[in-house]
């Protein structure tokens, strides 16, 4: 193409834009108001979905040594257990740390049981690499031998919950999928009905000789901007509540497992989307809409 | 120049249209498509510029060969065809000037090729002075002038004018009429379907009578032939 008609086309498309003005703010508006459901909904569920998976890393696997195993052997127990694969960390809680812990959640009575009288194990806490690793990794720390008592990680609790996690992350993906779609159906049609109103516009062109990619640029570059205005808005929008709630939530977060997703990377990626399904919704959906009227 | 041969055209809604016609009309001729109404005359027409595609038989405009014309080459067709309707199809949002200077941009025209092409064939009809006003500011037989201006800005070997002068009164009809006929002058071959026999009869040219999707009649500087 050459560059005056480039030129050409862009300048169309934004005269275009501009006289019909009523249109263009009509088509922005619906790009804005979808794109913005669209963006929010994400933001909610990816961060659902990132609690979801804190969740599961909570889970770890407790190893109880026997009670009168030696230090040498604890030590041997550590190896051992280092030898297994997919484990991320090993953490050892001696058993009057555990009683610690005991009577940090139940009450001090239980400092009664201190000193030798101390009915708890030293325990290995095995923190695997990733949750559908807990019960492989629970299975072989308790075939090292008799040092180890008991070994535990929830069991059945934990599977459950592997389970729940597992369906609330497939809800979240099916409803952004269809999100998306509903997006770029109401997008295109949204730029149909604008389109349809210049149909005599399009045949006239036709008419007159216009090749269909000389009629098709003008249509393209101006559903291109539209999308690209339309999104500029939810984006705004979204990055500024992010950020504010990203902040407060936060604070209340802090010292717990659990955390938001980070604006970076990932507001940064949801204002990417949403932009590029902008640009190329509102491209694609003009392109399609003046098929039909490019027939004559 | 154009030759149509045994043309069928039916619709899929079981029209037919087009019942083998034949005819041809060579460079520079001034034809009257006359006929009542429903008769094929529209559809004889369109299928000039591929507007319609015939079900059967060849037809050829200059060296296209419109039976076997991918729909990628119609609009190169379309610029050897101007065009010119009952109801003007001017581009409303555009002005006077750029309706005219559109269908030189379509062709790729250097823009200052289309500046004076423009103005020149907007002073043959006679409105450079309106050129900056949009369609909507124009009566009935100037908004048509436009339209001429538009259809022969690209020089076009054939006009097509598919009723000019349907809209407008007498007196406005007859401008146009002799517009048409200046046009015809300088070498454009005019083919112009109308149902105004006191133009026909005056002005007189070849005229087909399309009936029942044939040519019934053709008469060089024949009579309109049919009770208004």
């Amino acid at each position: 193409m050459k560059i005056r008609t480039a030129g050409r086309h862009i300048k169309e498309s934004f005269k275009s834009i501009i006289r019909n003005g009523w249109m263009t703010f009509a088509a922005v508006s619906a790009v804005a108001i979808t794109l913005l459901l669209v963006g929010s909904l994400i933001a909610l569920l990816m961060n659902v979905n990132k609690l979801a998976s804190d969740v599961e890393e909570d889970v770890s696997v407790r190893v109880y040594v026997a009670t009168g195993t030696e230090e040498e052997e604890r030590e041997a127990l550590r190896s051992d257990l280092e030898e297994i694969e997919n484990i991320e960390e090993i953490e050892f809680s001696s058993r009057e740390d555990e009683l610690e812990n005991v009577m940090g959640s139940y009450g001090e009575e239980f400092g009664l049981f201190e000193g030798d009288d101390n009915p708890l194990h030293d325990v290995f806490i095995l923190n695997t690499a990733a949750p559908e690793f807990t019960a492989e990794v629970a299975e072989e720390a308790a075939a090292i031998g008799p040092v180890v008592d008991d070994v535990n990680y929830g069991g059945a609790e934990a599977d459950r919950l592997f389970e729940i996690m597992e369906t609330v992350r497939n809800i979240g993906a099916v409803i952004i999928i269809a999100l998306i779609f509903t997006a770029v159906f109401l997008i295109s049609n949204t730029i149909r009905i604008t389109i349809f109103s210049r149909r005599t516009e399009i045949e006239i062109m036709k008419l007159v000789g216009a090749t269909n990619w000389f009629i098709r640029w003008p249509f393209l570059i101006e559903g291109a901007l539209i999308g690209f205005v339309g999104a500029l808005i939810p984006v705004s929008i979204i990055s500024y509540l992010y950020l504010s709630g990203f902040d407060t939530l936060m604070g209340y977060l802090s010292g717990t497992y659990f955390g938001l997703l980070p604006p970076n990377p990932f507001l940064i990626q949801i204002v990417a989307l949403l932009l590029t399904i902008g640009v190329v919704i509102g491209s694609i959906g003009s392109s399609l809409s003046i098929r039909k009227f490019l027939k004559v | 120049m154009i030759e149509m041969k045994n043309v069928y055209k039916k619709y899929p809604n079981g029209i037919t249209a087009i019942n083998g016609l034949d005819v041809t009309i060579d460079q520079g001729e001034f034809v009257y498509v006359v006929g009542p109404s429903g008769a094929g005359k529209s559809t004889f027409i369109k299928m000039i510029y591929r507007e319609e595609m015939p079900t059967k038989g060849t037809v050829k405009v200059g060296e296209f060969d419109l039976m076997n014309l991918k729909n990628k080459k119609i609009p190169y067709l379309r610029r050897h065809v101007g065009v010119v309707f009952q109801d003007f199809k001017l581009l409303p949002r555009l002005t006077v000037f750029e309706n005219v200077a559109y269908a030189m941009q379509v062709v790729n025209r250097n823009p200052k090729q289309i500046q004076k092409r423009s103005l020149e064939v907007l002073d043959l009809v006679g409105l450079k002075h309106k050129a900056r006003m949009f369609p909507n500011e124009l009566s009935g037989g100037e908004q048509q002038r436009v339209a001429i201006a538009r259809a022969i800005a690209n020089m076009p070997r054939v006009l097509i004018a598919d009723e000019p002068t349907g809209n407008l009164d007498p007196e406005t009809a007859w401008g146009i009429m002799d517009l048409l006929e200046e046009i015809n002058n300088q070498g454009t071959t005019i083919i112009m379907a109308t149902h105004n026999s006191e133009i026909v009869n005056r002005v007189r040219h070849r005229v087909l009578a399309v009936e029942n999707g044939r040519i019934a009649r053709d008469q060089e500087r024949g009579e309109y032939g049919y009770e208004n």
